[in-house]
């Protein structure tokens, strides 16, 4: 285990090193020029241009600029924006707001969505069983965007028991309702997988065995049924983690929380080089750790699954 | 076996658990600065796309920060844009070539030094030398001796030459007379010069901004009502009060909180809440419908700003050489219906090519030529012999795609001619094929005033070679018109033969002027007196906040 993990650490390296050259490429190879657009309907003069080229080295060749950045990079310097601004202290304010989104919105959705699949997945058929997929359903066909201008005017407007927006603070208690919206799609999905999972696992021998040798119900769904069914929902939390970890543009403007989804739109449209690729070299470590995670987490929880 | 089962127990919120630890500090709290006196305020803002330096300064976000920071000689009537001395005690002149400008007694900069002239000349010189590579060097370009300080790249950016070294460090125009005194020298006489002096190029800079230029930028000092108190990206700028500010009329408010949203909308959404105090744009969902005169019942205003939004040809290609040809699709472009359907009659079609509230704008200048008549319309075009669909390209990122489409399905009926709109993505692409004279469609292009005057709609963009003058128009005789207006004595001798000028050039029609912008503000229940200036800005200076009952 601990060979298999530091193997899967190395790996990080090459993938680290290709995925900022091919950010570095794609973002220098967008059409228009970065100060093309910044002096509104005027031109902008040539000796602000030039002046702007020389001090951010965009004139010299792509991959000089790029092994500079990198070794900027590795003594921690995450390089400037266009207007001054520290990269890394704009991705150390964005961040943690991020990562708190995330965690609620993996909170809801593991809850809720495994609670909902585990009762249905028992009792397939029922009332509650059709009151879920009817809800999951309808969770699943309304867009995210609808979601949160729906709850931001009726709870936020109308009702007036939220404040439409979260504050620079953005404290967990402010993230709930935003992190309902972020996470009612996975929500529903997580909900009928589990139900699926469990409704199928249901009938297969180890259960039966479990049944006829006495086993205390709770016991039979917790420790049998619940283990074996999880393997599919742990594979799909871990991905939805890692995705929800890189920002969510939509449901962060909506609600104004200055997170990294945010942060990484603006600066692609104003064409940031170095914070586009900073944002994104974090977020591919990120994803490659979510990852590893899960793939450790199989293995708890399923013996027969061994890393060598 | 008890671990292994011990441990599968714990492998679902192991994830949450894990991704929990690594939830570390978090953001600190906005600023909200304690208010000693007066009430802090928000007002809606964008995140400054360069250092808060007023001479490399033209997108509003910046803008309205330093505007709030800055006092230049002469203020624009918040009603009316007219402009009024403000540092300046006197600007005067006998030849519209020479001014002199003397100071007000008793103005200091927020570190306490006093404003004096060197101040201004200094600022000036450094704004304008072409190597600080300043967004705003041109503004000066009127000054004697701006040629020695400011050199041109001989083949463009794009080139391998570079711009050779200015002969000059400062402009020989300039010339300090005493602490309170100096003399502005302009290559030819301009008459329009003492209205450009608002504009916040012209603001004085500190002598810390020569000394320390990092430590300016970090914390900037200027010399108007409010100074800077802190600044967090992407979050917020706050200002405060500044008690020592000598002009009038003195604010009320303890300060300003420029907040820095995500979108329109949720700004929309906290001042529909009262969580924030003022927004100048309102976004379509908003609008739609004129919802935002429901949701802030009595605190919303719609009015026009010095802005015009213009459809340019590429005069250099030479499918659009025909003059004609460019008429006739401005009078195949049904202006009131768009106005009504797209913008719920809020952006008044464009009867000329200088926007409403301008000072020397006289209405009606286009005439027939900027009224929907389809059928002369359609004989023009089709004598001009015009081959192929007309093409309209815009960026469509920002509320433009609509009226675009709207326009090109009027000139599509009324001509009897295709007409597609090709959007692009981004602002920045459209303006690098504009800047490199590569556009073969006609494009969108706006222009809002830098300072309120006739002349700064004409002359940035309808003269020879001028900044501006993206479709390279050209005719001897606009030039040598404007160069009159330029040189009368009075502003209004020059406005009637800017007039004559703006009537010239819509003959020609190098660009369709399609409608005048507006805009569309919006505040919390506790603003009082609330004045939005034709920039577009709060006038800070007057707004008051209720007493809290």
């Amino acid at each position: 285990m601990g060979r298999y993990i530091v193997q899967r650490l190395l790996q990080l390296v090459p993938v680290f090193l290709g995925t900022t050259f091919l950010i570095y490429l794609l973002v220098w190879a967008l059409p228009g020029d970065p100060f093309a657009g910044k002096c509104g309907d005027r031109p902008c003069p040539d000796a602000y241009i030039n002046r702007m080229r020389e001090e951010f080295h965009l004139d010299e060749n792509v991959v000089v600029q790029y092994l500079r950045y990198l070794g900027n990079l590795l003594q921690g310097d995450f390089g400037q924006t266009f207007s001054g601004t520290s990269v890394g202290e704009l991705i150390a304010a964005a961040y943690p707001v991020t990562l708190r989104l995330a965690i609620v919105a993996l909170v809801i959705e593991a809850v809720i969505g495994l609670l909902a699949g585990v009762l249905t997945g028992l009792r397939s058929g029922g009332f509650l069983d059709n009151l879920v997929l009817v809800s999951t359903l309808f969770l699943i066909s309304v867009p995210v965007f609808v979601t949160g201008y729906v709850l931001q005017t009726v709870l936020g407007l109308r009702l007036g028991i939220i404040s439409p927006t979260v504050s620079a603070d953005a404290g967990f208690g402010e993230l709930l309702v935003p992190g309902f919206v972020l996470a009612s799609l996975s929500m529903a999905y997580v909900a009928r997988l589990t139900r699926t999972s469990i409704a199928e696992n249901r009938q297969s021998d180890y259960v039966r065995t479990a049944v006829a040798k006495g086993l205390a119900p709770h016991r039979v769904v917790g420790v049998h049924l619940l283990r074996n069914s999880l393997i599919p929902v742990i594979t799909f939390l871990g991905v939805d983690l890692g995705s929800l970890m890189s920002g969510a543009i939509v449901t962060e403007g909506i609600f104004n929380i200055r997170g990294i989804g945010g942060l990484i739109f603006r600066s692609i449209a104003l064409r940031e080089g170095a914070t586009v690729t900073g944002v994104v070299v974090l977020l591919v470590i990120v994803y490659l750790l979510m990852n590893l995670l899960v793939d450790v987490l199989y293995a708890v929880l399923d013996p027969r699954i061994r890393y060598v | 076996m008890r671990a292994r089962r011990a441990a599968a127990w714990t492998a679902v919120p192991l994830a949450v658990a894990l991704a929990t630890t690594a939830c570390g500090g978090g953001g600190e709290s906005g600023g909200d600065g304690a208010a000693e006196s007066g009430v802090t305020i928000s007002v809606n803002g964008t995140e400054p796309e360069n250092p808060l330096v007023p001479g490399n300064t033209n997108e509003t976000g910046g803008g309205k920060i330093l505007d709030a920071l800055f006092s230049p000689l002469v203020e624009y009537n918040p009603q009316t844009a007219e402009p009024e001395n403000l540092v300046a005690e006197s600007i005067e002149t006998t030849d519209s070539q020479v001014y002199t400008i003397k100071l007000n007694e008793g103005w200091t900069f927020h570190d306490g030094t006093p404003v004096t002239a060197n101040n201004f000349v200094r600022a000036w010189n450094y704004t304008a030398y072409s190597p600080n590579g300043q967004q705003n060097g041109s503004f000066f370009s009127h000054i004697q001796g701006y040629d020695q300080v400011h050199t041109e790249d001989p083949d463009g950016t794009a080139g391998p030459q570079t711009a050779p070294e200015p002969t000059a460090q400062e402009m020989s125009g300039l010339r300090v007379v005493d602490d309170l005194t100096f003399e502005v020298t302009l290559s030819a006489p301009f008459a329009v010069f003492p209205t450009m002096l608002g504009y916040r190029a012209f603001s004085p800079l500190p002598d810390l901004f020569f000394t320390d230029r990092a430590a300016f930028e970090a914390h900037p000092i200027g010399n108007g009502p409010f100074r800077f108190v802190s600044r967090q990206p992407n979050t917020n700028v706050v200002v405060e009060r500044y008690e020592q500010w000598p002009g009038a009329p003195k604010p009320s408010i303890g300060g300003v909180e420029f907040r820095f949203y995500e979108s329109a909308e949720a700004a929309y959404a906290d001042v529909v809440a009262n969580n924030l105090d003022f927004i100048e744009i309102i976004p379509p969902s908003g609008l739609a419908g004129n919802l935002y005169e429901t949701d802030l019942a009595g605190r919303s205003v719609s009015r026009t700003y010095l802005g015009v939004q213009r459809l340019g040809f590429p005069l250099y290609d030479p499918r659009y050489q025909n003059p004609q040809l460019r008429q006739a699709i401005s009078m195949a472009i049904d202006r009131e219906a768009v106005n009504q359907q797209i913008f719920g009659g809020t952006r008044p079609p464009a009867d000329g090519l200088v926007a409403p509230d301008v000072p020397g704008r006289v209405p009606g200048q286009c005439g027939d030529l900027c009224t929907y008549q389809p059928e002369r319309a359609r004989q023009m075009f089709e004598a001009s012999g015009f081959q192929g669909p007309i093409e309209l390209t815009s960026n469509a990122d920002a509320g433009n795609r609509e009226w675009m489409e709207a326009t090109c399905v009027s000139i599509s009926n009324a001509l009897g001619v295709q007409c597609n709109f090709v959007p692009v993505t981004t602002f920045g692409e459209i303006r690098t094929a504009i800047n490199a004279r590569k556009m073969d469609d006609i494009y969108r292009t706006g222009w809002v005033a830098d300072y309120p005057s006739i002349e700064n709609f004409l002359n940035p963009m309808y003269r020879t070679g001028a900044s501006t003058n993206d479709g390279e128009y050209s005719n001897p005789a606009v030039d040598e018109l404007l160069a009159r207006a330029d040189a009368a004595p009075s502003i209004e001798e020059g406005n009637a033969l800017y007039q004559e000028a703006e009537r010239m050039v819509i003959q020609d029609m190098p660009a369709i002027p399609v409608y005048f912008q507006s805009f569309q503000a919006g505040w919390s229940e506790r603003l009082q007196d609330v004045t939005v200036t034709p920039f577009r800005e709060l006038d800070l200076e007057s707004v008051t906040v209720a007493a809290q009952s």
